[in-house]
């Protein structure tokens, strides 16, 4: 004898996201899921650091003068020369950046997409946060203010748009028409430590995403993120004050 | 019908036999005029507002007394009372929780709601009660949410298969004492919902990893470590947002449940997808 279940009206789980779509390949099937999802803005994340690091790296050359830099700025088109045709690792590297760019920016808006729906009736009374900091609670604001910066700094130093100084290969000259003039010096210095509010945050909180986690290291992985922040956005902004202040300029 | 004279108050008045109890010990207990916001919602579907309440109760009472005094004194004046979950008081069923003063359980680290104690707060407070808010957790009724959406999760893995009959011998599957703590940390969990209540995105990563690991952690949870993590990893988002690593789930967690289970289920469902294809040298099916 059974009895009939009689349920009760809001007794069953609610349907927010849909079930997981499974599909039989490996990558899509992972990237369907928000976990996976986390992995893919980690990866690229991981990648993305390694150019902005690199990036602060290579203009160091600044402070040898225009012949180094230049030079430096022509030799990233020569790189692999003579095994690979000139100009293709160049362009290996900026189709793989504008890959990373992409799934990280595709994934961020899906899962911010995910959460909204997570949570369609906000908190009615104020919150009172513990651990959430400042740049966790920004990373959304931070990573467009960093894509419009971005926008910005190819259109006035890769395409020369917003240059009227620009001469196309004059790299060290470009550089000091552009940041000797104090707004533009502004746009940069706002993207830089946009960046790097939004970097505290993510150079930690990768190593989440990915299961990177052990009481023997896991003090390191602040610290971590800080060290990049301070050495690489540092940097990044001593170059600005640097050309401002005529320190580096012809 | 929100105010409530502090001569009518059963704790000062000594109506009700509750009340006298807790007013009785008065001598080393202070009594705090309190003013409490609290979220009223009369069904699921419905709009839901706050109401103002006041009440005096003593510092000795926990906060689920104090919401005690407050419905006594609403049925006694034949109004609707205020319906919160609460079973065992102690601390260890996980039935309790409401948001105060927008921390999920209240101020105090490390304990439920039923745990609070009036002390922590000050005569003249204005407290402010809501309940959790999650598309995955509905409010049914005023403080009072449904979490089947947690059910749903452990349905999809949250168990070992072991073969009925005699009790096995104890100690014959030797565990790590490592591993035997850190699942017992895990298996802490009493499912109260307040990492989603807490998390900005309203994640339940906290919860799902916890389930998952303190049997991921033993022996016994090897055989089916890897479809128990995507299942419920894939059941998990069925209902809740995603982990952006800010950290309020651990802090919100009456039992105080590590995000280091977040990043261990996080590996395991990348594994898991290796995992839980056809197994090296298995002949094809069909």
């Amino acid at each position: 004898m059974t009895q009939a279940m009689e349920r009760r009206e809001g007794a069953d789980a609610p349907d927010v996201n849909g079930p997981h779509r499974s599909s039989s390949n490996l990558l899509i099937d992972f990237w369907r899921s928000a976990v996976g999802k986390k992995w893919v803005m980690a990866l690229s994340g991981v990648g993305l650091m390694g150019f902005v690091f690199a990036h602060m790296f290579g203009n160091l050359k600044m402070f040898m003068g225009r012949t180094a830099f230049d030079a430096y700025a022509e030799g990233l088109r020569s790189l692999l020369y003579p095994i690979m045709p000139h100009g293709w690792v160049l362009w290996a590297m900026r189709i793989g950046l504008i890959a990373m760019f992409a799934a990280h920016i595709v994934s961020a808006a899906q899962l911010t997409a995910m959460n909204r729906r997570a949570r369609p009736i906000r908190y009615q009374s104020p919150r009172d946060y513990i651990a959430a900091n400042f740049a966790a609670r920004t990373m959304r604001w931070t990573g467009i203010i960093v894509a419009l910066y971005l926008l910005y700094h190819l259109a006035d130093l890769t395409w020369g748009w917003v240059n009227p100084d620009f001469v196309h290969g004059a790299a060290y000259d470009n550089l000091v028409a552009s940041l000797s003039v104090p707004y533009v010096a502004a746009i940069y210095l706002v993207g830089n430590i946009a960046l790097g509010i939004h970097l505290f945050h993510g150079a930690w909180s990768m190593f989440q995403s990915m299961g990177i986690n052990s009481p023997r290291y896991n003090g390191a992985r602040k610290a971590f993120a800080a060290g990049f922040v301070v050495v690489t956005i540092g940097m990044n902004c001593v170059f600005v004050v640097a050309i401002l202040t005529g320190f580096v300029g012809s | 019908m929100n105010d409530t004279p502090g001569t009518d108050s059963p704790t000062t008045s000594g109506a009700g036999s509750t009340g006298t109890a807790a007013a009785a010990p008065a001598s080393h207990a202070n009594m705090l005029n309190l003013k409490l916001k609290v979220w009223r919602q009369a069904g699921p579907d419905v709009h839901g507002h706050f109401e103002d309440y006041t009440t005096t109760v003593a510092d000795d009472a926990s906060f689920l007394e104090m919401l005690d005094y407050v419905n006594e004194d609403l049925i006694r004046k034949g109004d609707e009372p205020i319906s919160f979950d609460h079973d065992c008081r102690e601390g260890i069923c996980g039935t309790c929780g409401v948001m105060i003063d927008g921390q999920a359980h209240g101020p105090q680290k490390g304990t439920a709601t039923c745990q609070l104690h009036m002390r922590k707060f000050n005569d003249g407070d204005e407290i402010t009660i809501e309940p959790w808010r999650a598309a995955g957790f509905p409010i049914i009724k005023d403080l009072v949410v449904n979490r089947a959406a947690f059910d749903r999760i452990v349905e999809a893995g949250g168990y070992i298969t072991v073969n009925t009959g005699a009790a096995p011998d104890a100690n014959e599957i030797p565990v790590p004492k490592e591993a035997s703590d850190s699942a017992m940390d895990a298996a802490a969990c009493i499912g109260c919902g307040a990492c989603v209540a807490a998390c900005p995105n309203s994640a339940a990563n906290l919860f799902t990893s916890a389930k998952i690991n303190h049997l991921n952690l033993l022996p016994q949870g090897q055989a089916e470590r890897y479809t128990r993590t995507e299942a419920m990893v894939e059941t998990m988002e069925e209902y809740f947002g995603s982990c952006t690593n800010y950290g309020e789930c651990q802090e919100a967690c009456p039992k105080e449940i590590s995000i280091d289970f977040i990043a261990m289920m996080n590996r395991d469902y990348a594994k898991s997808k290796l995992m839980n294809l056809r197994r090296l040298g298995q002949k094809k099916i069909g």
